[in-house]
């Protein structure tokens, strides 16, 4: 089976702590740590999985700066055979609409049956997915948990839905899958891992090899600024030294039943 | 100008999804004179069930009676909604696990623009809407801009509009399963399969030491275990801790998990994702532990403790210990 992965390099959510630049126009990305988007790894994993099963091929292509590079190479070291990195300065103002664009185009250049993507990501929109499909005319299932491959042209899916119950489906290939977390448990990927894949080449593209015109990407809806609101009190927060917080939080605990 | 805004209503077996009574009041916030039309698909009695609940809050219901909507399979109902939804429509669908299905792909075989898990309209000045989003797990908050002149797409985060429980409409029910057409979709519905029951019941638990991704390591969750142990209470999480596979599913809180109605919820390294707070039900006093405080779990916490959790909770269960 040809799977084609789609990742994104994030900022990791396990490691900052997102602070808001002076203006508002942006994250403080400074001192950020990135990693690859938590979903699309396990939708990388899911891809290997299938690969070590059936044979075929695995691709992951990012929409992103330089230093998305070496999210492909993280994946590439997990397992993925080939990379393709889409590195054009007009996507990075573009939108969910103008990165399934993008990946369209990456798409009809091969000749894919599966196609993944991570549930959503940093900015938690769970959408390119849903538009690859529809741009695409393919069958789509969001937030899959679990898939089964019943024949050539046939997968069995769970999808999960509201109180952990899972949703089960037959879906036709080819067609795009948006991966939901919990789904496997991905590899660990070491540093000798990387190195192996350092040297690989990875194609680059622009729009222009995607035979797309700045005006098709650009963003329909645009961001404007980030603020953080103003909110209600929040929680009285407990002062002192570990000792006098964890005193007054026991008699906190005891004045509302917390214990038993 | 006044727009025509639709609102896809969800139910269950004919029971109202609770966002169905939140879509009109976000329908209002864009505009405030609209004719806001209750879409409902489905079959049968239930359907019919569902249909006579939202025309007591909607004055227009569009009912779309299909045998195979039994169960509501996103890969049928979108091509329908292209097919009966006017030019210009603007289009509200939940945030939940079917408008994440839906509404991606149909904003784009309508060709409109697409804003997804809305929490708030920001202003609508003529055919321009600024909606408020967050992106990082609710650590920041943004506006977002666009041009709805030829119809738009929203999903409506859930739990963020207030319900319009007042019950003073009785509005028409039109049937456009005609003009729903007949198609087909690739995707075809088999079953549910129900969540498996667990060892422990969080559900009827009044004390939860709930633990989250900031608790670092499989092995640190025996702190939490004695916290619990401790108090009287059990051991819930957040998602991470079970797509780590630190903890079984069952004591997972949020949407994608259980809701719990505890007397007082501890929750340990735990940013407060929306999908998780939602799972809180019931009003409990809610302690925070965390390192960051501008964790949005603060927000909705009584008490915070700004401290790492796994140096704090062998002190806080020793505390107890000594003065219960």
């Amino acid at each position: 089976m040809e799977i084609l992965v789609c990742v994104k390099r994030v900022p990791d959510p396990a490691e900052n702590e997102i602070e808001i630049n002076s203006d508002g126009t942006d994250i403080e990305r400074d001192d950020l740590v990135y990693s690859v988007n938590e979903w699309d790894n396990y939708a990388v994993e899911e891809a290997i999985q299938i690969k070590d099963k059936v044979g075929g091929s695995v691709t992951v292509v990012t929409v992103g700066d330089e230093e998305a590079d070496e999210v492909l190479r993280r994946e590439m070291a997990m397992g993925a055979d080939k990379g393709i990195h889409i590195n054009d300065e007009t996507l990075e103002e573009t939108d969910g609409l103008g990165v399934a664009k993008a990946l369209k185009a990456v798409v009809e250049k091969g000749n894919y049956d599966l196609i993944l993507t991570g549930a959503q990501a940093d900015d938690g929109a769970a959408q390119v997915g849903g538009m690859l499909a529809a741009l695409l005319d393919l069958p789509y299932a969001s937030l899959v948990n679990y898939i089964e491959i019943i024949d050539d042209n046939t997968l069995k899916i769970g999808r999960e839905i509201e109180g952990g119950n899972q949703e089960i489906s037959e879906i036709k290939l080819p067609c795009v899958l948006s991966i939901q977390t919990g789904i496997n448990e991905p590899r660990y990927v070491g540093i000798r891992g990387i190195r192996k894949v350092a040297g690989v080449e990875i194609p680059e593209m622009e729009l222009s090899d995607l035979g797309l015109s700045e005006d098709e990407v650009a963003p329909r809806v645009k961001r404007l600024d980030y603020f953080i609101p103003e909110m209600g009190e929040g929680a009285e927060i407990l002062e002192g030294d570990m000792e006098e917080v964890a005193e007054k939080l026991v008699e906190l605990l005891k004045a509302k039943g917390g214990i038993k | 100008m006044s727009k025509e805004i639709f609102a896809y209503i969800e139910h269950h077996d004919g029971v109202l999804d609770d966002s169905a009574l939140e879509l009109i009041n976000a329908a209002k916030k864009i505009d405030e004179s609209a004719n806001v039309v209750a879409l409902v698909f489905g079959t049968g009695d239930n359907l019919n069930k569902a249909c006579e609940e939202a025309a007591k809050t909607y004055n227009t219901v569009w009912k779309i009676d299909k045998a195979d909507l039994a169960y509501p399979n996103a890969e049928l109902i979108r091509p329908m909604l292209v097919n009966i939804l006017p030019k210009g429509s603007v289009c509200l669908v939940p945030h939940d696990t079917f408008g994440i299905d839906l509404a991606p792909g149909l904003s784009v075989k309508m060709d409109v623009p697409y804003i997804p898990d809305v929490v708030g309209i920001d202003k609508v000045e003529g055919d321009k809407i600024v909606a408020i989003r967050q992106e990082f797990s609710g650590q920041v908050h943004t506006h977002v801009e666009t041009d709805m002149a030829n119809g738009i797409v929203i999903t409506i985060r859930p739990g963020t509009f207030e319900p319009d429980e007042s019950k003073g409409a009785s509005g028409e029910i039109v049937d456009k399963s005609a003009d729903a057409g007949d198609v087909e979709a690739k995707r075809k519905f088999i079953e549910v399969k129900e969540a498996e029951a667990g060892d422990v019941d969080i559900t009827q638990a009044d004390i939860l030491v709930s633990v989250g991704r900031g608790i670092g390591e499989e092995e640190n969750i025996e702190l939490a275990e004695e916290l619990a142990e401790a108090l009287g209470g059990v051991v819930s999480c957040s998602r991470p801790v079970v797509d780590a596979k630190w903890l079984d599913h069952s004591r997972q809180v949020g949407t994608s998990g259980k809701t719990v109605k505890p007397k007082v919820y501890i929750a340990v390294g735990i940013s407060g994702a929306f999908q998780h707070v939602a799972g809180i039900k019931g009003n409990p006093f809610i302690v925070a532990i965390n390192t960051n405080p501008k964790a949005p779990i603060f927000q909705v916490a009584d008490v915070g403790v700004v401290e790492d959790c796994i140096e704090f909770l062998p002190v806080l269960t020793e505390k107890v210990k000594e003065m219960k």
